[in-house]
């Protein structure tokens, strides 16, 4: 049964622009539903201060079923919050209890430069997978569906990766501001598959160098892990890193015959 | 002479539908054979500008692309990869008859218009039915990881209201894995110089120049800036509008501006009444809550749905005894069951809520069952199927599904309406296209599951690139107006004044809270179910909620950054003026017909009752300067192959 | 506080056109942060043969001076007389010390591009989930241990700060040619509390080094196969704890009299 929970503090980051100078702005809700969600908690907060003549919280947010990866937000510390395998989106308030002072952050890597409030730019991760994050299997050549057959532990496995809903949260959460688990996410997934087979090595070490034009390093911590809404694991780092040592070397033996 | 005949004669735009002649089967290869072609080597000489990065979008823009035109990608959202094609669970479409159960392309056809309810333009259907084959091909070739079978072939299952399984799927994220295939396709084009995307970047108008779409003007959310880009054809990939209803199935963001701002500009819009309400939803819980959760039809195949016979029981859900239960779906169609299709288990739905029978703590849902699919099955195999559906269900209803019943209830979910285009999905303005759910053409009046996706992906990947070729060969070496022209300078003028409006306004409600009593009053009247009396009602309290809207809105901040108050208010203002037309649609056809139920118009059983000889037409509406005074414009639909009947689902 | 440069608006393409710099492969190879970690597991696991071999050796002490002295004589002796006295050992030295060199440039290069990677820190306190003291403490283990290996050198390799060092003995020689007397060296210095207990501490946070280090090599150099995974886990806490406990005996051995 649902109940009403009281006295909620809310730390909310403010900034008005990438260059502004930021801070903790400090609100409280005095009772809400803990059925209602943590963005609902944050419309009913917007709602409040757009009645009062103030400028409502910036955050992003679309779909709320979790799938789009719009949402992010630091909530106490932890990437999408205390709920593990969830996005801030489908984050509840039952997960809270009274008089809870919650820590409210936007996303900080430099790869995600703030725009305003709680809202940051994940442009690099698209950079990512422009440079190499697709089959390239232009419009109308494709051959029947059924011609390649693929073993359904392949296929499981390549859908697992395929998860991933670029939502930065590996990002946000490692402490190096890596990004490889988001690659690799995308790497095992057209990797693993007979389709990615063509342009594996290509694609591997054009998504590794490009990710590391916008992204720190990996080392093996694991929090990308515990706070990837899709609980995507690290393995498919293991799997970038043994692709990525193999395309040095082949890729080295293409470029010698050219 | 029938009603459709007498408004056909009044009409004041010509609506050419342009199907090309022939058997219904060969009309668009025909098609492909007869039209224009553009010249390899001239295709970079123009400039197509897509709106939308969905489905649709994303694999026009990246088809378009890779044919070697200059392509400018515009989305509101931070990257390509949002779009709300990507919350689709179930399935998708595709008469490959890998199963041999006797499915072709004509049953698939067959189906949609028969689903559709006969409101459907069948020559667009047909073609639908013909791509879906090259959509799985293209889709698995781009590393979709659609479910497989133990020897590696894909696996299909069957969808509601269909008796073939036709189905391909990736787990309960079909609509993601389609959507990623073609954001990857896009994103490649972008990597490579084909397309220039522009992301946060909104299309607040577009811009007509002779009588040709010429170009649309934007605005930067991140800046607020407002700005003008002028091609030789313009997509609408912008999705549906059913966010009308404030508490809808769709993402947060999904709205229509860009096809009312086209609306606006002369292009017409279709059957706006027909939206479609899914049966399957989570319930609202409480009174801030601003979206609802579709759970996968899927559910139906082994839930029970039931609603307690006393309307004040208030025993848990398992204590209920069996002869104090009604399974109601059961009941009334023995032989569909609790597969009914989409439009009548809604209805059943409302009905027992109406009663006053309705579960849960708010009284507004129905069970759904698994207590004897446990017992059948064992729970392991329920959580097989359904684990993660189940999961989802419990972290937001906070009940487990094992052990209590789920409790759920319709919700808007598709807008079957749209632009109103022709076969080559250009709407009645030259240049301007229209494709995915922004269009009308290919549902009717209600969509069979696992059809949107291949619809999008349809337009996108197998029509646009053919049908703007033959648009733009003629068009070689004209130039097109730039963007100082005095119509791009007049467009960005409105918008500016149009938004500054919004932030001078000093009233006291946030533009939320308007969306929020808009989409009460269309819910209860031009929901569900839809009678003289409430849309008359409605037409009357909408006007007066605008009025109230625009002398005492309130938009906090500045036009100069990100500003989500300002951009949610041009959202709303047209959702109101669109809520209007919805409303003067339903009452205007005088029948039922799919996700379109007028109570005065059913049979006696309760079912929708279609009026063939006076309403078997598209109604296309044409802007007439105030939202309360569209005009009525009509598109007689022929059927040649498949023969007018009435749905039967007993 | 500013998160960085603002993104430039505007359209984007063209993102995946530029021609890549051609570079010597190996230069090439290690311009990249995966690259570097193929450099930090390489250099690692020759470390670590170093250490558990460094230790097993060192268990002679508990045999005796003769035997320790002649474990010593024999490794200034490899190859003798194909190679020269002292040059084969030294050949070994200085692979290490290259792989110490790479090892120390990877991981500063590497510390570099993480700092840059989020200039702006979290103003609120993180909670972390996974990563664990070990994990999060690389930079200063290793700091302490590198710390710990120059004054170990300076100890009983140079003798700089130990005056037992380099002195010679017949106990343990082959006939009645001296040999260095090694265990007397050790001896000594562990006999000093303060360095005893130095000792103790650097090797216990080596042991944390390791226990991170060894499980990470797996990851970077992607070698993974699921029947394996849960292994990796096991075998670094293993030859952590082995290196630990064999070196931390030593000095104990030493206080404890047990030595000596």
């Amino acid at each position: 049964m649902s109940h009403n929970l009281k006295n909620i503090t809310l730390k909310i980051w403010r900034q008005d622009g990438p260059q502004a100078k930021g801070n903790f702005e400090t609100h409280v809700i005095d009772e809400i539903t803990d059925e209602a969600s943590f963005l609902e908690m944050l419309d009913i907060l917007n709602d409040k201060l757009v009645h009062d003549g103030k400028e409502a919280v910036v955050f992003d947010h679309d779909c709320r079923e979790g799938i789009c990866g719009t949402c992010s937000l630091m909530i106490d510390g932890q990437a999408h919050g205390p709920q593990r395998g969830t996005a801030t989106c489908q984050l509840h308030m039952r997960q809270f209890q009274d008089n809870a002072t919650i820590t409210i952050e936007p996303w900080r890597a430099s790869a995600f430069p703030l725009i305003k409030d709680l809202m940051v730019d994940r442009s690099a991760f698209d950079r990512v997978i422009e440079s190499g994050g697709y089959i390239t299997a232009e419009t109308g050549g494709a051959p029947d569906a059924n011609l390649i057959p693929i073993p359904k532990p392949i296929a499981d496995a390549a859908m697992d990766s395929a998860e991933c809903i670029g939502c930065g949260a590996c990002v946000a959460a490692c402490p190096n501001g890596a990004a490889n688990l988001f690659t690799a996410a995308k790497v095992a997934h057209l990797n693993r598959l007979p389709q990615g087979q063509a342009e594996r090595y290509s694609r591997v070490e054009n998504m590794v160098e490009t990710m590391d034009e916008h992204f720190g390093s990996c080392t093996n911590h694991g929090e990308c892990e515990a706070a990837c809404p899709k609980e995507i694991s690290i393995d498919v780092i293991a799997l970038m890193h043994k692709d990525y040592r193999k395309a040095k070397f082949a890729n080295r033996k293409d470029l010698a015959r050219k | 002479m029938s009603l459709t005949d007498q408004l056909l004669a009044q009409n004041t735009v010509k609506l050419d539908s342009k199907i090309p002649a022939g058997p219904m089967a060969d009309k668009w290869n025909s098609y492909k054979d007869n039209m224009k072609l553009v010249n390899p080597n001239n295709k970079r000489k123009f400039k197509v500008i897509v709106v939308g990065t969905g489905l649709a979008g994303a694999s026009a823009a990246a088809t378009l692309a890779e044919l070697g035109y200059q392509v400018d990608a515009f989305t509101f959202h931070d990257s390509a990869r949002r779009a709300h094609s990507i919350a689709a669970q179930g399935g998708i479409n595709g008469a490959k008859n890998y199963k041999g159960d006797g499915d072709s392309i004509h049953r698939l056809f067959y189906d949609t218009v028969k689903g559709g309810d006969f409101r459907a333009r069948e020559a667009n259907v047909h073609r639908l039915a013909e791509n879906s084959v090259d959509i799985i091909d293209q889709m698995v070739a781009q590393g979709v990881p659609f479910a497989r079978e133990y020897g590696g072939l894909l696996d299909n299952r069957s969808f509601g209201g269909a008796q073939v399984s036709r189905t391909f799927y990736a787990r309960g994220q079909t609509g993601q894995q389609l959507l990623l295939g073609a954001y990857q396709q896009f994103s490649r084009q972008v990597g490579l110089g084909g397309i220039r995307l522009f992301n946060r970047t909104e299309l607040i108008d577009v811009v007509v120049i002779d009588g040709h779409a010429s170009g649309i003007v934007v605005r930067d959310l991140v800046t607020g800036e407002l700005q003008s880009h002028a091609a030789h054809a313009v997509v609408l990939a912008t999705g549906g509008y059913g966010n009308a209803f404030f508490l809808s199935t769709n993402a947060m963001a999904c709205n229509v501006t860009a096809a009312w701002r086209a609306h606006r500009k002369g292009a017409l819009f279709a059957n706006p009444c027909y939206t479609q309400i899914h049966p399957t939803c989570i319930p609202q819980s409480d009174d801030s809550q601003s979206k609802l959760t579709l759970m996968s039809e899927s559910l139906r195949n082994d839930g029970r749905v039931w609603v307690p016979t006393n309307p004040n029981e208030t025993r848990p859900a398992h204590e209920v005894p069996e002869n104090e239960r009604d399974y109601y779906l059961e009941r009334l169609y023995p032989s569909f069951g609790n597969l009914a299709p989409r439009d009548i288990s809604s209805r059943a739905a409302k009905r027992a809520v109406d009663k006053g029978l309705g579960v849960g703590p708010k009284k507004n849902g129905v069970y759904l069952d698994f207590a004897d699919a446990i017992n059948r099955l064992g729970r392991e195999v329920v959580e097989e199927r359904y684990g993660n559906l189940f999961e989802m269900y419990e972290r937001i209803a906070g009940e487990n599904p094992y052990e209590q019943p789920m409790r759920i209830y319709p919700a808007s979910h598709y807008t079957m309406g749209g632009l109103w285009v022709d076969y080559e999905l250009m709407t009645n303005i030259p240049g301007l296209y229209a494709a995915g759910e922004a269009n009308f053409s290919d549902h009717g009046a209600n969509r069979l599951g696992a059809s949107a996706l291949m619809q999008g992906l349809s337009d996108g990947y197998f029509v646009l690139p053919y049908t703007i070729g033959n648009y733009l060969a003629p068009m070689l070496n004209k130039a097109i107006p730039g963007t100082d022209h005095p119509a791009f300078k007049a467009a960005e003028e409105e918008a500016r004044i149009r938004f500054n409006g919004y932030l001078a306004s000093g009233g006291t409600k946030s533009p939320d809270y308007f969306h929020r009593e808009l989409g009460k009053i269309i819910w209860d009247y031009c929901g569900m179910e839809r009678t003289e009396e409430g849309l008359k009602k409605a037409l009357s309290d909408l006007p007066a909620l605008y009025d109230e809207f625009k002398t005492d809105l309130r938009v906090t901040g500045n036009g100069e950054s990100m500003n989500q108050t300002l951009e949610k208010a041009g959202r709303v203002d047209d959702f109101f003026q669109l809520g209007m037309l919805m409303c003067k649609d339903a009452l205007d056809r005088q029948e039922s017909c799919g996700g379109h139920f007028r109570a005065e118009y059913q049979t006696e059983e309760g079912e929708a009752l279609r009026d063939d000889e006076n309403y078997c037409h598209v109604s296309a509406w044409q802007w007439g300067g105030d939202p309360m005074k569209p005009n009525l414009n009509v598109e007689k639909l022929e059927f040649e192959e498949v023969h007018l009947a009435t749905r039967s689902y007993k | 506080m500013a998160q960085v440069v603002t993104s430039q608006r505007g359209p984007v393409t063209g993102t995946a056109t530029r021609s890549k710099k051609r570079r010597p492969f190996l230069i090439d190879l290690y311009s990249t942060a995966v690259g570097k970690k193929y450099v930090m597991g390489a250099t690692g696991i020759m470390m670590m043969g170093f250490v558990v071999f460094h230790m097993i050796g060192n268990l002679k002490m508990y045999l005796g001076a003769v035997h320790l002295n002649e474990y010593a004589h024999f490794l200034e002796n490899l190859l003798v007389p194909i190679a020269p006295e002292g040059v084969v050992l030294w050949i070994l030295r200085g692979g290490l010390i290259t792989a110490l060199a790479l090892h120390l440039h990877a991981a500063f290069s590497l510390t570099q591009l993480n700092r840059k990677a989020r200039p702006v820190k979290y103003q609120s306190a993180r909670d972390y989930q996974i990563a664990n003291f070990a994990s999060r403490t690389m930079r200063l283990s290793g700091l302490v241990v590198l710390a710990f290996i120059i004054w170990h050198l300076l100890d009983l390799t140079f003798g700089v700060v130990n005056t037992a060092t380099g002195a010679m003995t017949t106990v343990g020689a082959h006939g009645e040619e001296p040999v260095k007397n090694v265990y007397d060296a050790v001896v000594f210095s562990f006999q000093r509390t303060p360095v005893a207990l130095f000792y103790v501490f650097a090797n216990v946070l080596l042991g944390v080094h390791l226990f991170h280090g060894a499980w990470s090599i797996f990851q970077s150099f992607g070698w993974n196969n699921p029947r394996f995974n849960k292994w990796r886990r096991g075998f670094a806490t293993g030859f952590a704890a082995i290196v630990v406990i064999g070196n931390v005996s030593f000095p104990i051995a030493v206080m404890a009299g047990i030595v000596g």
